[in-house]
């Protein structure tokens, strides 16, 4: 009876393992096939000039995506201008008044924003940037990724301020320092890697998005840095090469799509290592 | 303790002095004066409401939210709680020594003490450093830290913190200091250490300490008030007190039969 029931025991428990296991595999095994492939395609397709060159006119061999790489950094750079002190200062907003209504509506109103769907979001900022100033430009660009990201930086920085202890702004408080001083010079300055942290995860979020591009920045085939004009980025050059009936623009794109996910995949890596090894020295 | 070289001079003075949170009252109709240059202990069975007295005597309890405060607390005649009075500058004369060691993460050994001058805007160099040496002296810190002013504060041990939170308090030098338990998550040894730098603090500030140890209440202290259920039982000199109170309670109290 006792041998039976420790038996029985022992087949739940090993059951369960397994299939503990079995779902940690159905997650990691798309992910890594993903990974994999984008890697066996994309490295293959990858040379030097990939990264020097412009892209050659149909039919010629060889061009690269130079041009898209610094667009998408430059837009990036631009978003991030627009979303980490508006995103940083509603955190610090939300995590002082935490009870008041205007916090309960910004709070909300973040919610729904993280929902919308991200071709929405280029929309408005056609009709807001595009429209007006009568081009496609990398302002409009900028503007569209940085209302993706806002409601990341919002989050991640109220939930990082919320994790400094009260008695650190006491202790702030009781040397007589106004408000507006504890938070600038004690609370944020000693989160400081942890909003970063926040900040490049948002950054890499938006890296890789495409339709708030697609009719805003909408692309180029030339080097370019003016803001008030088109300008080419990594999603939107890698979707109108892979979408070409052209065997070497396709190639192109799995190297375009290699170099992007290594770029975000690096960017996700240091601020998870890289950060939280200087939080655990320094921070809260 | 004698107090003999001290003047007479009441610096702080708590008139009528309740508090609350939300429906709960936690004091209850203080009236006390602080002789300046004295150390005066508070003491009482947990959640007695000595500690949100303390934190309304620099109106710090209000930064609670859903608190309130209502009565008077002089600083040298003025009350604090009077609507021309910034908080800001009552907070710079009362300083304050929280129960956990607090020095802020972010920062060195140094600038955890001059922090509160640096952000009032005093940034010489020469000034600072000066400063620094003097209150890591008086919070008998400096030997041990003197070689090493660029470390962080938390690199520090409990005790070590501790003693540079004192130091960051006594930096913007106010004239009254407020302890909250400041040993109760000390080692003896870390205790002891505490107990002689107030003996030498007292000779320039007036301090009020929350305690929850007797003996050191005992020890330290010139006066000792006896709290319970946010009432002031009774207040007098800590010889009196611990050796021939006048209330029952406080001797049921101090003998170890209640609380």
């Amino acid at each position: 009876m006792n041998f039976n029931y420790r038996l029985y025991r022992a087949i739940k428990n090993r059951l369960f393992t397994i299939l503990i296991v079995l779902s940690a595999v159905v997650v990691l095994g798309p992910l890594f096939m993903v990974i994999k492939y984008v890697f066996v395609q994309g490295a293959s397709s990858l040379n030097l000039s990939f990264f020097t060159e412009l892209p050659k006119p149909v039919g010629e061999i060889g061009g690269g995506m130079k041009h898209a790489i610094l667009g998408t950094i430059y837009i990036v750079l631009l978003g991030a201008l627009i979303a980490v002190p508006i995103g940083v200062t509603c955190g610090v907003y939300l995590n002082e008044f935490r009870k008041s209504k205007l916090s309960k509506t910004l709070r909300l109103t973040v919610d729904l924003m993280s929902g919308i769907p991200s071709i929405v979001i280029g929309i408005f900022a056609y009709l807001m940037v595009v429209v007006p100033l009568k081009s496609f430009s990398a302002l409009a660009g900028g503007v569209a990724l940085s209302i993706i990201m806002l409601p990341i930086i919002v989050k991640t920085s109220e939930e990082i301020l919320k994790l400094v202890p009260d008695h650190i702004r006491e202790a702030g408080l009781a040397l007589g320092l106004p408000r507006w001083k504890v938070i600038l010079f004690i609370i944020l300055k000693g989160s400081v890697s942890n909003l970063l942290t926040g900040i490049i995860l948002a950054i890499s979020r938006a890296a890789g998005e495409t339709a708030p591009l697609l009719f805003t920045a909408f692309g180029n085939m030339y080097l370019s840095f003016n803001m008030r004009e088109p300008m080419a980025t990594l999603p939107v050059q890698i979707y109108t090469y892979a979408i070409s009936p052209f065997k070497d623009w396709q190639r192109q794109a799995w190297a375009g799509a290699f170099v992007l996910m290594v770029l975000i995949l690096t960017l996700n890596l240091f601020a998870r290592f890289v950060l939280t090894k200087i939080k655990d020295k320094k921070g809260y | 303790m004698s107090n003999s070289k001290n003047s007479d001079k009441i610096i702080l003075e708590a008139k009528n002095l309740e508090a609350w949170f939300g429906d709960f009252q936690a004091v209850k109709g203080i009236n006390v004066q602080y002789t300046e240059r004295t150390i005066t202990a508070i003491i009482g069975p947990s959640g007695c409401g000595k500690s949100t007295y303390l934190r309304c005597l620099n109106r710090i309890h209000e930064e609670i939210e859903g608190t309130r405060v209502s009565g008077e607390v002089l600083l040298e005649g003025k009350n604090i709680y009077d609507k021309k009075i910034d908080v800001v500058d009552v907070r710079k004369r009362i300083g304050m020594v929280f129960q956990k060691p607090n020095p802020f993460p972010s920062l060195s050994i140094l600038d955890n003490v001059v922090i509160g001058l640096r952000l009032q805007g005093i940034t010489k160099r020469s000034t600072l450093m000066e400063v620094a040496e003097s209150c890591l002296k008086k919070a008998a810190l400096w030997d041990e830290v003197k070689d090493k002013l660029n470390s962080l504060g938390t690199s520090l041990s409990g005790g070590q913190q501790q003693r540079l939170c004192i130091a960051r308090a006594l930096a913007i030098n106010p004239p009254v200091l407020l302890m909250d338990e400041p040993t109760s998550a000390l080692d003896p040894i870390a205790t002891a250490k505490i107990e002689e730098l107030m003996d030498e603090i007292k000779r320039d500030y007036t301090v009020i300490i929350v305690t929850h140890n007797m003996q050191q209440a005992a020890r330290i202290s010139d006066y000792t008030s006896f709290f319970v259920y946010g009432k002031m039982i009774e207040h007098g000199l800590s010889s009196d007190i611990f050796t021939n109170p006048r209330e029952k309670q406080t001797e049921d109290y101090i003998s170890g039969r209640f609380g």
